[in-house]
């Protein structure tokens, strides 16, 4: 592994049992590897149910994972426990989706945003100094710090989870529909700042969404996953310019794309349908009961994911030497 | 005395000078002041907002479908219905606008789930829904007509899928669902709100088509209510910007993404992505919508607007022409 990769995960799964039930298990991530590099941003997207948080939550080790390895700054942090596990939670951070239920509304925010400052017993002087240099960084000001949640707008209250998870300055930041609940206008206030934190503090991200041109924005390389499974990275750029996976063309092409013009001549291609259960997905490929372009071999076999150009790979017989 | 209204050929539905406020114990919330627009026989317009702008208000207030603590202070909603009458939705009879709603204006509200009745299967609300309208109806024949539908909104098995209860089906089909509820009687105007916010990329762009098809199909009038401008863009023919109450700019959809006149409109274009472009930055709008209980006076984006003029916190902008169909409310315009 070269010395530029900050976190890489190696057949990750977790699978989650289903109550009532000895045997039924919902295979939420079920083998995925990939790596992050410093200060990048990496997209993972995909549609609801195709075990994005699962993985942002195990890269974390919120959950622990069913198997496979977690490598943090080429240490394996898999089975790291207590103590060990807290200093990895002071490099490696989450904000939550909600930030209307991601803090606690009985603390202040100076109280929400000195826990962290607490937990990692971190020396900073002169607490109110220090925060409020703090708030100055996601746009806020003292006067905020002896309020309630309840007292600040949505776009602040996420500018607050925001720079609690970067208090501790961590290194790595995964960031779960970070602007999923705000408006358009504050999205992109709160997007610039999470692109000019990058740049001031290096971090490292994971931008989880289902937005996809929010994430096209925002991340150098992108994810695409399936039931489960990555079907195709890339750089995003060209990711969305030429995707290879049936899969990604069919997401691509039903996202909205604000040009008139450019949205009415595009052809859209078209799978009826929703994904199928991850309780208990098809065997072989895992899109061939809704790909359009399937072959005998996908019903059979899994498709690797195989490297297709530089930077790119996919998951897909049509594009695997076999 | 029944009055006599009268409405320009092709147009199904003109509302003018819309206003609805809310009596909170805060204060007097002015959730919409003042909205007029207007939708043609078989055409999409869309409502375009951020929260709390009226958007929502308004197609609610267009049946008078708005409770306590709000009131509809004034405004004329004028519809001209199956028979050719044309209705003051605001003023008619309740028994009328009774047989005109979810007959021949019907709603697909944001969340389906709270839209159907747990308790019931899916064919019994078609039936229902019919029943309400046309009270000679058998239940074999409304199930037969539920199966028809389900199958028109891409519902694979629908005659098993019509004996579901809504908590069998997952959030995209109950959407659709919803769908071929409100399409049950065939509405000349349907009021779609956010019609595919919690549902995937995959699952919107289904339902946004098949809407589309069925629209043109039965020559539908649609108000399509939406903060998303992708969605805009792919399926509205002409565009209302709201702001604070208030519709800001109006316009056919390519004059708006093209020429945007209000600053409000030119800022929320900036604000979204596009994915087929590198974009370098995002335009963000500095600051938070303000309080409708405390609206600021004059130009109600004068707090927010990066080109504010003394003029604009005093007074406040009438509708300023820039092309045929397109107008802004913005002083900027006045000297054209």
């Amino acid at each position: 592994m070269s010395s530029d990769v900050l976190l890489e995960v190696k057949g990750l799964k977790k699978y989650f049992r289903v109550r009532g039930s000895l045997f039924k298990k919902v295979r939420a991530v079920d083998g995925v590897d990939l790596y992050i590099r410093r200060g990048e941003t990496l997209g993972v997207v995909g549609e609801s149910g195709c075990g994005k948080t699962t993985l942002g939550r195990l890269v974390l080790r919120l959950i622990d994972p069913t198997s496979g390895r977690i490598f943090f700054e080429n240490m394996d942090i898999t089975k790291l426990k207590g103590r060990k596990l807290r200093e990895y939670w002071r490099h490696a951070q989450m904000v939550f989706q909600d930030p209307h239920t991601s803090l606690n509304p009985k603390m202040t925010i100076a109280s929400i945003l000195l826990e962290p400052i607490r937990q990692h017993k971190l020396e900073v002087g002169d607490e109110e100094e220090f925060l409020t240099k703090q708030m100055e960084l996601v746009g806020l000001g003292r006067e905020h710090l002896y309020r309630y949640p309840h007292e600040l707008s949505g776009g602040q209250k996420q500018r607050v989870a925001i720079l609690r998870a970067i208090i501790t300055r961590p290194k790595f930041v995964v960031l779960d529909e970070p602007t999923s609940s705000l408006d358009v206008s504050v999205q992109a206030q709160i997007l610039e700042l999470l692109k000019d934190l990058q740049r001031k503090l290096s971090l490292t991200y994971m931008f989880i969404s289902h937005d996809i041109a929010v994430v096209k924005y925002m991340s150098t390389r992108m994810a695409v996953m399936y039931l489960g499974k990555i079907v195709e990275v890339g750089l995003s750029d060209d990711l969305f310019e030429k995707p290879y996976h049936p899969y990604t063309r069919f997401l691509l092409s039903a996202v909205p794309i604000p040009d008139p013009k450019v949205a009415r001549s595009r052809q859209r291609l078209v799978i009826q349908g929703e994904p199928p259960s991850p309780i208990n997905p098809p065997p072989g490929c895992r899109f061939h009961t809704r790909c359009p372009f399937v072959m005998d071999v996908c019903k059979k076999m899994e498709p690797p994911l195989v490297e297709v150009e530089g930077g790119r790979q996919v998951a897909c017989w049509l594009f695997a030497k076999r | 005395m029944v009055k006599q209204y009268s409405l320009e050929e092709g147009v199904l539905l003109k509302v003018e000078d819309l206003v609805v406020k809310f009596y909170t114990y805060a204060g007097v919330v002015h959730a919409v002041s003042g909205v007029s627009f207007y939708v043609k026989e078989g055409e999409t317009i869309a409502l375009v907002g951020e929260t709390g702008c009226g958007k929502t208000v308004t197609t609610r207030a267009i049946t008078r479908l708005i409770e306590s603590p709000g009131r509809i202070e004034s405004g004329v909603a004028l519809f001209r219905r199956r028979d050719g009458s044309i209705v003051d939705l605001l003023r008619v009879d309740e028994d009328v606008l009774r047989k005109i709603r979810g007959d021949e204006i019907a709603y697909v509200f944001q969340d389906p789930t709270s839209a159907l009745d747990p308790l019931y299967t899916i064919g019994f609300h078609i039936y229902e829904t019919m029943k309400a309208h046309r009270p000679a109806i058998t239940k074999k024949v409304a199930f037969k007509k539920a199966i028809e539908l389900l199958r028109q909104v891409l519902i694979p098995s629908p005659e098993t899928r019509v004996k579901n209860y809504p908590h069998e089906m997952s959030g995209g089909m109950r959407q659709r669902s919803v769908i071929a509820i409100s399409l049950s009687n065939l509405p000349r105007l349907l009021i779609a709100d956010e019609p595919t916010t919690n549902l995937d990329v995959t699952i919107q762009a289904q339902i946004l088509d098949l809407l589309k098809r069925l629209q043109v199909e039965n020559k539908i009038g649609m108000i399509l209510i939406t903060h998303n401008l992708g969605i805009v863009a792919e399926n509205a023919d002409r565009v209302y910007i709201m702001y604070a109450g208030k519709i800001v700019e109006e316009g056919v959809t390519e004059q708006i993404f093209y020429n945007p006149q209000h600053p409000y409109t030119k800022l929320l274009l900036r604000a979204v992505p596009d994915p087929t472009k590198r974009v370098e930055k995002l335009e963000a709008i500095p600051g938070t919508i303000p309080s409708l209980i405390d609206p600021p006076p004059g130009c109600k984006f004068h707090p927010r607007c990066p080109f504010a003029t003394e003029k604009c916190t005093r007074e406040e902008p009438p509708f300023f022409n820039v092309e045929p169909q397109h107008r802004a409310a913005c002083w900027l315009l006045e000297r054209r």
